[in-house]
């Protein structure tokens, strides 16, 4: 009888470090956290050119994640992209005039999108298009433009 | 012309093995409700199957994961990235590593254990005795051990990815002096939840069903012979690898 017990002890244990190895995994190994925002409110933008802008990639405003992309696609009207931002709840007092720019983190670090706050005494709200963007840095038609200038005849 | 009826013979034995094991799942699957019911056979299984081989899926997770570390450091210095030490061991782990090496172990600790025991039970006619009460062998036998096998095996993987990220960590964070916070934060904003976490779980889910499955079933129509059931052990080890690499790779190209 004693044995049949032990072999149940070990078995649970087994059965329990399995899961919490498991649980350990899902929670502090991987992005959990940024699945976990389904509330707040989405807002939508327009770029010209995202550049290497993925889905999920944060938003943040003066260097603090306030959101997540969470839609990226074309407009087929303006051929321009259309990118949707789920924005943090605990954030609901943005100007609406604000900025969104699409930034590099380092120079060839992701690219996220980076709020600068305007002076509109109005709030985004949930619906709500972001006016003003920047585009993606491209750095192949920088350095196109670069060398056009470079070369043409008034330049230097 | 003799090379090409070899040939002819091999594919032909292949297929029938394929088949043969395919009707041997189906007849699992169909006794699966009813052995369900008697959740103390399984659990004696996952005692045998899973506890049994947690010291080695530890041990051998402890030292992939260092081995992983120090690799990875090594190679990551020359890009002066060794911030991205903790994905690349974390991704290597949950992706690949982990189900592979960890099915890979299985079958060779407790798919052989499987094999030879339900083998001798055919050789010492325990099968047939039970045939006679009119008990069914793969309910009584084989289910709980099948379904013993598909429960231990993510639970396995998870302790092996676990103590393989926890043995990167300690080469990469407390040998090499990786920066310890962007270790973490790193694998937090690099490693999916479902790309990555879970598909390497469903895939530890296939992998245990397949070795499992390829385990008992050599067992079950091993020759009853001392010979037969050396034989049959051996084979569950060759073909549980095969099917394991090659389902890792339709996998991965599937999910991924």
């Amino acid at each position: 009888m004693k044995q049949t017990r032990t072999i149940e002890i070990v078995t649970g244990f087994f059965i329990i470090l399995g899961f919490a190895a498991l649980y350990v995994i899902a929670t502090s190994a991987t992005n959990i956290q940024s699945y976990g925002r389904a509330r707040g409110y989405s807002v939508t933008a327009t770029f010209t050119n995202v550049g290497g802008l993925k889905v999920r990639a944060p938003v943040t405003m003066a260097g603090v994640e306030v959101g997540r992309v969470t839609d990226i696609h074309l407009d087929p009207k303006s051929f321009s992209a259309l990118v949707t931002l789920q924005i943090d709840g605990n954030y609901s007092q943005i100007p609406d005039d604000s900025t969104a720019s699409i930034l590099t983190a380092g120079l060839l670090g992701e690219q996220y999108v980076g709020l600068d706050p305007g002076g509109s005494d109005s709030f985004l709200k949930n619906g709500s298009t972001i006016q003003y963007t920047q585009s993606a840095l491209v750095l192949e038609k920088l350095i196109g433009q670069f060398f056009s200038k470079a070369t043409a005849p008034g330049g230097k | 012309m003799k090379l090409l009826r070899e040939a002819y013979y091999i594919v032909l034995g292949f297929l029938e093995m394929l088949g043969a094991s395919g009707l041997f799942l189906l007849r699992m699957l169909r006794y699966t409700p009813t052995a369900l019911r008697r959740p103390g056979l399984i659990f004696q299984q996952v005692f045998n199957i899973g506890a049994m081989s947690l010291v080695l899926i530890m041990v051998s997770g402890l030292f992939v994961g260092m081995v992983l570390g120090l690799q990875g450091y090594n190679t990551l210095s020359k890009y002066a990235s060794t911030a991205a030490l903790g994905t690349l061991v974390a991704l290597s782990l949950l992706r690949e590593l982990g189900p592979v090496i960890t099915a890979l172990l299985y079958a060779g600790r407790a798919g052989t254990a499987l094999t030879s025991e339900i083998g001798l039970m055919r050789a010492t006619e325990q099968l047939a005795g039970m045939e006679m009460m009119a008990v069914d062998p793969v309910r009584r036998i084989v289910v709980p051990r099948f379904l013993a096998g598909v429960i231990s095996m993510p639970l396995l993987v998870g302790i092996f990815n676990a103590v393989g990220m926890l043995g990167g960590y300690l080469v990469g964070v407390k040998l090499m002096h990786v920066d310890q916070g962007s270790f973490w934060a790193q694998i937090h904003t690099h490693v999916d939840l479902y790309e990555d976490f879970r598909s390497g779980v469903i895939k530890s889910v296939v992998f245990g069903a397949a070795a499992t499955l390829i385990a008992v079933f050599e067992g079950f129509y091993a020759q009853p012979t001392a010979e037969g059931v050396s034989r049959a052990t051996t084979r569950t080890v060759v073909n549980s690898a095969l099917a394991v690499l090659a389902l890792d790779y339709l996998l991965t190209a599937f999910m991924f």
